[in-house]
């Protein structure tokens, strides 16, 4: 116990003092401070990347004690999680952006779930049932405890999660985006629960990037921008206006190689994009998209998580995502067929993805053969490689784009995101596209690593390429792009030439978008 | 920033200070595990020799060991790709018992006329096995049915029909001499043969059987003309790295790999012709593992086989059709083991109900002692076919020193579960 403790007023329930985080390669987190009081509904806001999600791992214990730097203060004591089951054990309950749940079990099973009313290992149903009950009661789910949770909606999903955290008599409950996926009759349902929780005494931690619900619900709020905390609002200052200039308030120095745009005709062209979900496929997820590159242009498409950017982008790129796609996408004017990805290839289209490690990279696979994985062709005679050229290949790119490995036959996993990052890069370019659709090019790799990627998107357009960047950082967008379109919610919700746009005319698209979809 | 730049710096020192002893390492560290194998594979082989009492390394052992152990070899080929894959193939002993049963059934029972010639029954029964890996690979490449179950039912389906066609528990044969030349037959010597040493006669003026020391020429000279195109092939493909200015492993390591190799080659030889020269089954595997190493670490379907199973999802969207490619996989795998079966029915001069019954665990077996993962992804073919015989050297030794069968299965599953413990050990180590 410190001595400190007891200078923190009687109300405070949580105070996180000077958290620092550091990954591989990035600070995710530096020196940053939240103290939350009894009882009220705290918002963390940020743009993506900003850290709110790993401080609230931090917190719940997801990175265990002694890999940050810093202290936790929950109800008076210092705290030392080794893992989650620490911090639920004294009432931190976090529900994720992408929930637990168990899609083939029942309600009950998933409430109980590690938890469940036993003796000796020999579970009592119907007093799991009738507990489940009543939580199902509290969060307002009319829902029979027996039912599957692959046959409920993912708005009662998120009540279930929320049940679930209640059973584990929850004193601080972290909801980390909780209407990310909901419509807005059920996100407005969570935020009325959310509401009468506070009446009952709990206190929430609220992250989200939807500031009228933030401004909706919560007592303070505290900005996180670049790992580090900017301020934190009372009641009184939050207005939607004052939150993002706080969020994005940062100033546009030379991150930024210079560049001088020499665009042409128009290159590539999407008329009418839709696209339905995989699995539910009532869900519309892309909504007549229209959309053009010029040649030597580097465009921008700006929006929030689940805008759907990616989505677009995959069901583009040989129908890699979704189901009953239908639209027309022509190159030079003719209309091409994009139905396979070898044919999106084919017709000079690469895709960079946004998860190098799941989309990207071979990671037990070394340099050399990843570069030349999606243009073999190149390097080989009727099916037969030819070593040295593909090694000259590698050695070629490795240069290009300043992929640092002590040498090609390095394997992908033991590199840090940004030469991670580099190695994709290049394994796109050696297939020499004519469109290179980049999606988050500089997502978890350092500032250092991020101006090389410009420099070779910036070189790309030099040399006559047509570009789309898919960000999420907005000044990413603005420093790099020539025109930015922004999406939310499957459409497109604004498009401006990048010497008129700004983050704040950017984030009030979205603001502004957001809700009529639906 | 500094973290990624880190490994530069360091890299770039040892080069500066030792080039060639780094490389040395890394040459040495990268092929450890296939050096390793190799040389466990000698000691296991030395100590059966030593205590079989030098039965091992008898010229008629190794024929026996070789043709004993070739069907498993064989179809380890095509199952290296299938858990390079990130798949596996349970059924490929019972199509190896139903494709024997349809040859013998072919060859002696059928009045099939010209067709039941042996070359037309083997091309049919190879097309046959084609089929039945595609009709396994449909379901596994584009129903997304694991390939588990799906060569469970192909195990028990197959075995049935094995034994359906045999009539129940009998066996059909005897098959044509011709036929189990396949399995038994040595190459003809076409240069003729060279003694050595003359035969001992003995008082009644016959020769005493295994005396004296005649060679099969043929023999000699393919080994001859074999080790000389690996030394060859070996020094070329160092010349040409050289020549583009690439660092090729050093020199003395090279003259050392080449000249242990070749000698054990040649001792191996030497062996074979002192007996009846090579076996036909040994050319065929010879064969058949060349191209497995050709396609694997040369051509396009090879890399693009590894793709797929290290990330299967990277490798589909960098525009790899692993549809195709899984359904190859299988069909490959098919044709094997109707090489496989046809090997084991050649062996036995019959078609037995039981034929190649459980050898998909004997094949499984080689391919993970030789090293591959089963996540898919990794696996060499040398590997595969090393870990092939370090299994048949254990049933032979065993045998030999009269170990029970019981107990040769436990060997057997303590050296897997050992190769594999040791695999993992290293990778964490690394």
């Amino acid at each position: 116990m410190r001595q400190g403790v007891e200078f923190l007023m009687a109300s405070t329930i949580l105070e996180m003092r000077d958290i620092t985080k550091t990954f591989p390669g990035v600070k995710a987190l530096s020196n940053v401070n939240l103290s939350v009081e009894e009882g009220e509904i705290h918002a963390i806001v940020g743009e993506n990347g900003a850290g709110k999600s790993t401080l609230m791992k931090v917190l719940s214990g997801v990175y265990p004690s002694g890999t940050y730097e810093g202290e936790i203060i929950f109800r008076g004591q210092e705290c030392h999680f080794k893992g989650i089951h620490d911090s639920e054990h004294i009432g931190i309950v976090i529900i994720h952006q992408e929930l637990a749940l168990v899609p083939m079990l029942s309600i009950t099973e998933n409430i109980f779930l590690g938890n469940e009313h036993a003796t000796y290992g020999v579970i009592d149903w119907n007093a799991n049932e009738k507990r489940t009950g009543a939580l199902l009661k509290k969060v307002g789910l009319k829902e029979d405890p027996k039912t599957l949770i692959t046959n409920i909606g993912v708005g009662k999903q998120q009540l279930v999660e929320i049940a679930k955290a209640l059973s584990k008599e929850v004193k601080l409950l972290i909801l980390d985006e909780p209407t990310a996926s909901l419509s807005e009759k059920d996100s407005q349902a969570l935020l009325d629960l959310l509401l009468e929780f506070k009446r009952q005494g709990m206190t929430s931690i609220l992250i989200s990037h939807k500031l009228n619900e933030v401004n909706r619900v919560a007592d303070k709020v505290t900005v996180i921008r670049d790992g580090r905390t900017i301020e934190t609002l009372p009641r009184k200052d939050i207005t939607e206006d004052r939150i993002i200039t706080s969020m994005v308030g940062r100033s546009l120095d030379d991150r930024y190689p210079p560049r001088e745009p020499q665009i042409g005709e128009v290159i590539f062209e999407v008329k009418d994009w839709s696209v339905y979900h995989p699995i539910h496929a009532e869900r519309q997820v892309i909504k007549n998209i229209n959309l053009n590159v010029r040649k030597g242009e580097v465009v921008g498409i700006a929006g929030l998580m689940g805008a759907g950017r990616t989505e677009f982008a995959m069901s583009l790129f040989g129908r890699s995502y979704g189901r009953h796609i239908t639209g027309e996408v022509s190159l030079h004017g003719k209309p091409i067929d994009l139905s396979s990805v070898s044919k999106a290839v084919e017709n000079r289209i690469a895709y960079v993805t946004e998860d190098r490690k799941t989309y990207g990279l071979n990671l037990i696979d070394h340099i050399k053969h990843n570069v030349t994985l999606a243009n073999l062709g190149g390097v080989s005679n009727r099916g037969v490689i030819d070593d040295m050229r593909e090694m000259s290949v590698a050695n070629d790119y490795r240069k290009k784009t300043n992929i640092r490995a002590s040498s090609v036959y390095q394997l992908t996993g033991n590199l840090s995101g940004g030469n991670q990052q580099k190695v994709v890069l290049s394994k796109w370019l050696f297939a020499d596209p004519e469109l290179l659709i980049l999606d988050e090019p500089t997502r978890g790799i350092d500032v250092g690593a991020k101006y090389e990627i410009y420099t070779i998107i910036a070189r790309l357009a030099a040399e006559g390429k047509a570009i789309i960047v898919i960000s999420s950082e907005m000044p990413e967008l603005l420093g790099i792009s020539d025109r930015i379109y922004v999406m939310n919610e499957g459409r497109i919700v604004g498009e401006m030439a990048a010497s008129d746009a700004s983050q704040e005319k950017i984030m009030r698209a979205i603001v502004r978008g957001e809700g009529k979809a639906s | 920033m500094s973290t990624e730049s880190a490994p530069a710096p360091q890299s770039s020192v040892a080069e500066d200070v030792q080039p060639g002893r780094r490389i040395a390492v890394s040459a040495l560290t990268t092929n450890l595990r296939e050096y390793g194998l190799i040389i466990a594979l000698i000691v296991i082989m030395l100590f059966f020799q030593y205590t079989t009492s030098g039965t091992l390394f008898k010229p008629v052992n190794l024929s026996n060991l070789v043709q004993q152990n070739s069907f498993i070899i064989v179809m380890a080929l095509g199952m290296l790709l299938v858990i390079v894959s990130g798949h596996i193939d349970l059924s490929v002993g019972s199509v190896a018992g139903f494709i024997g049963a349809l040859a013998a059934m072919m060859m002696v029972i059928w009045p099939l006329g010209i067709f039941s010639n042996p070359l037309v029954v083997s091309i049919v029964c190879l097309i046959v096995g084609a089929l039945i890996g595609a009709a396994q690979g449909y379901w596994i490449a584009y129903h997304r049915i694991p390939s588990f179950i799906v060569t469970l039912a192909g195990m028990l389906i197959f075995r049935g029909i094995c034994q359906a066609l045999l009539g129940g528990g009998s066996s059909v044969g005897p098959l044509p001499d011709s036929f189990k030349a396949l399995s038994s037959g040595f190459i003809p010597d076409v240069i003729g043969p060279l003694t050595l040493i003359p035969p001992t006669v003995n008082a009644a003026g016959k020769t005493i059987v295994g005396s004296g020391l005649t060679l099969h020429m043929t023999t000699v000279v393919l080994g001859v003309v074999a080790v000389l195109a690996y030394a060859y092939f070996g020094l070329r493909a160092r010349r040409k790295r050289e020549r583009h200015g690439y660092e090729a492993e050093p020199f003395p390591l090279f003259v050392v790999k080449t000249l242990v190799g070749s000698a054990l080659a040649l001792f191996l030889v030497f062996q074979f012709a002192s007996y009846k020269g090579l076996p036909v089954v040994l050319m065929v595997m010879g064969v058949l593992i060349s191209l497995f190493v050709f396609v694997t670490k040369r051509m396009t379907i090879g890399r693009r086989i590894y793709a797929m199973g290290g990330n299967a999802k990277a490798a589909q969207l960098s525009g790899i059709n692993t549809e195709r490619l899984t359904l190859l996989v299988f069909i490959n795998m098919g044709v094997l083991s109707a090489l496989g079966g046809l090997i084991i029915a050649a062996r036995l001069g019959q078609a037995v109900p039981a034929a190649g019954l459980g050898s998909e665990l004997d094949v499984i077996a080689a391919v993970f002692i030789g090293g591959a993962s089963a996540m898919g992804g990794v696996g060499q073919v040398i590997g595969a076919v090393v870990g092939g015989f370090i299994m048949g050297v254990m049933n032979n030794g065993m045998s030999i020193m009269g170990v029970n069968v019981d107990w040769q299965q436990v060997v057997k599953g303590l050296v897997l579960l050992g190769a594999v413990i040791f695999d993992v050990y290293n990778k964490n180590k690394a």
